[in-house]
């Protein structure tokens, strides 16, 4: 069986939550790899490291990827049993796109995936309270798209892959987006991904200046600040703090939510924290239900008594 | 600038849906309401028509004949709505659900498409990128602001660490997120809505057949995490706070 990964360049690399999906597809038959970004042995040897037999780059330089990139898929993987995509925003164009282009299906927000006689995905909705089984009944491949976090990256010692370049092909109009500017907003401590400890603010704060508190109990736990949709949408914080089903997903030690009510795009991505700690005026507020200790209070009395106290320690 | 702007109806979200027993499909009541997070779809196609001194019409696949919702766009401001309203396509999924509104987005003509990045309750996140692929246009995607240009969009997308600006001529499709503060229907909004121009289609009317690419087999309850400790703060909950911090030994 062959199965391709979709993986978007980060910071030089392959992105992390590719690597989980090489991971997992390794177990299930031959790996080949779709790259979209400049690329570099560092970025092959990656690759290989987690289990990619091939790797067919693409650079699509400052055209927006996801025409020029789903038109080249779907020229490659019409004999593959299925396709993995990540949740970012360029692995959703992309598979969206491929999946329109190709006729064929795409199940969203998997969490597991089985290749037993026909591809199966398993997802959670209702913010993971039902888990829906859901069979790909169209030709493969499969499109499926998968949470990120739903399998640990792990490498395996494979030897480095077979790199083919991809060109880049005029695809018309679908390929007529051209990107005129990045930037990067940066952020202190640990990346929200990785941090052991995690403090994130809602709506409940009242207002963008009150996540200096965060900033501040943030810093004397060696933690980092996350966020809800609610304040990334407001402008409080940027998106790169958003936790929940449209931002990242987060499996800390200990997640504190400090004025949060629990809304379940934001639950989908924190409900794996091992230790839930939550404040809220609310008593009735959602995220009491899974929390290891619910705090019924003003965040901004509770917070700054916590900061004060954890100085003290200091 | 002639806008088509993608609303859906859901059941509201304050109260939870029921899946039916057979299909596993959402249960949608008669009384469902527009998704929250098209308000800034239709806010972002309002300011365009505005400044280019176009129209905005509504595309919403339905199948349960309520217009509660779509009502609620009108009286925002759009100026008319297409609803494909058929029960052969109950249970649709997010490809046949694309290939529906391209079609009839094709057969009414556009020169921008607008949606927002996903719905509430369904929330695949795909469907916008399957109709830009249809449409053949380019997807500018996850916008958090939206500027028209003498025939070209320019927006600013969500990347994971910051955004990019990115242009392309029209014809083109926009998904938006929520960032954009939607406006509130005025009386006077309220009233015109009722007398808007509602156009009802079949997939007949557009070619298409609700194809089945994908089946639910089970859905089952998971195991949720119970609620632990809740406690009320008497000024000291801190104290009780760090007790729980030094038992996970983060601090």
């Amino acid at each position: 069986m062959s199965i391709w990964v979709f993986s978007e360049e980060t910071n030089g690399l392959p992105s992390g939550g590719s690597l989980e999906l090489i991971t997992k597809a390794r177990t299930l038959g031959e790996v080949a790899v779709f790259y979209l970004g400049a690329g570099s042995d560092a970025a092959w040897a990656t690759l290989g490291d987690h289990g990619a037999g091939s790797v067919h780059h693409l650079d699509t330089g400052d055209v927006l990827p996801s025409g020029p990139a789903a038109a080249a898929m779907a020229e490659l993987v019409s004999d593959a049993t299925a396709v993995f995509f990540g949740m970012g925003n360029t692995d959703r164009d992309v598979a969206g796109r491929l999946a329109a282009r190709l006729g064929r299906a795409a199940v969203s927000n998997g969490l597991d995936v089985s290749m037993d006689g026909t591809v199966t995905v398993a997802s959670e909705i209702l913010g993971g309270t039902l888990e829906v089984i859901t069979e790909v009944t169209a030709e493969s491949p499969a499109i499926v798209v998968m949470r990120p976090k739903a399998f640990a990256a792990e490498p395996n010692g494979g030897a480095a892959p077979v790199v083919y370049a991809v060109p880049l092909v005029d695809v018309g109009r679908a390929g007529a987006a051209t990107v005129t500017e990045r930037h990067v907003e940066e952020s202190e401590g640990p990346a929200l991904g990785e941090a052991n400890v995690i403090v994130s603010g809602g709506r409940g704060l009242g207002s963008a200046d009150k996540f200096a508190m965060m900033d501040e109990l943030a810093g004397l736990l060696g933690a980092a600040v996350g966020g809800t949709r609610a304040v990334v949408d407001a402008g409080w914080v940027p998106y790169s703090y958003q936790v929940g089903q449209t931002g990242k997903t987060v499996k800390p030690s200990v997640y504190i939510a400090c004025g949060i009510s629990g809304a379940m795009q934001h639950v989908v991505g924190m409900k794996g924290s091992s230790t839930i700690i939550a404040i809220n005026k609310d008593p009735d507020a959602p995220i009491f239900a899974l929390s290891d200790l619910g705090v019924v209070g003003d965040v901004h009395k509770v917070v700054p008594q916590l900061i004060d106290a954890l100085k003290a320690r200091a | 600038m002639n806008i088509a702007v993608c609303v859906k109806q859901i059941p509201d979200p304050a109260t939870p849906y029921e899946l039916d027993d057979e299909n596993h499909w959402i249960i949608r009541p008669e009384d469902q309401v527009l998704d929250d997070t098209d308000r800034s779809g239709v806010e972002v196609a309002l300011q365009l028509a505005e400044a280019t001194e176009g129209t905005v019409t509504l595309y919403s696949m339905s199948p349960s004949g309520t217009l509660q919702g779509i009502r609620q766009a009108l009286a925002m401001g759009a100026d008319a709505a297409v609803l494909i309203d058929d029960p052969a396509l109950k249970g649709a999924d997010a490809l046949t659900t694309a290939r529906v509104l391209a079609a009839a987005m094709q057969q009414e003509g556009f020169d921008l498409v607008i949606a927002g990045t996903e719905s509430t309750d369904g929330y695949s996140g795909i469907m916008p990128q399957m109709m830009s692929e249809i449409l053949d246009v380019p997807c500018l995607s996850f916008a958090r602001k939206v500027d028209a240009g003498d025939g070209s969009v320019t927006i600013e997308r969500q990347t994971s660490d910051g955004f990019d600006v990115v242009e392309a001529p029209i014809p083109a499709l926009i998904t938006v997120t929520a960032g954009i503060e939607p406006r509130y229907p005025t009386f006077k909004g309220i009233m015109q809505a009722k007398s808007k121009p509602v156009t009802t289609l079949t997939s007949a009317d557009l070619g298409i057949t609700n194809t089945v690419h994908q089946v639910i087999r089970s859905v089952e309850p998971v195991a949720a995490r119970t609620a632990g400790e809740i406690i009320e703060d008497d000024g000291e909950a801190y104290l009780r706070i760090i007790e729980v911090l030094e038992q996970a030994k983060v601090v």
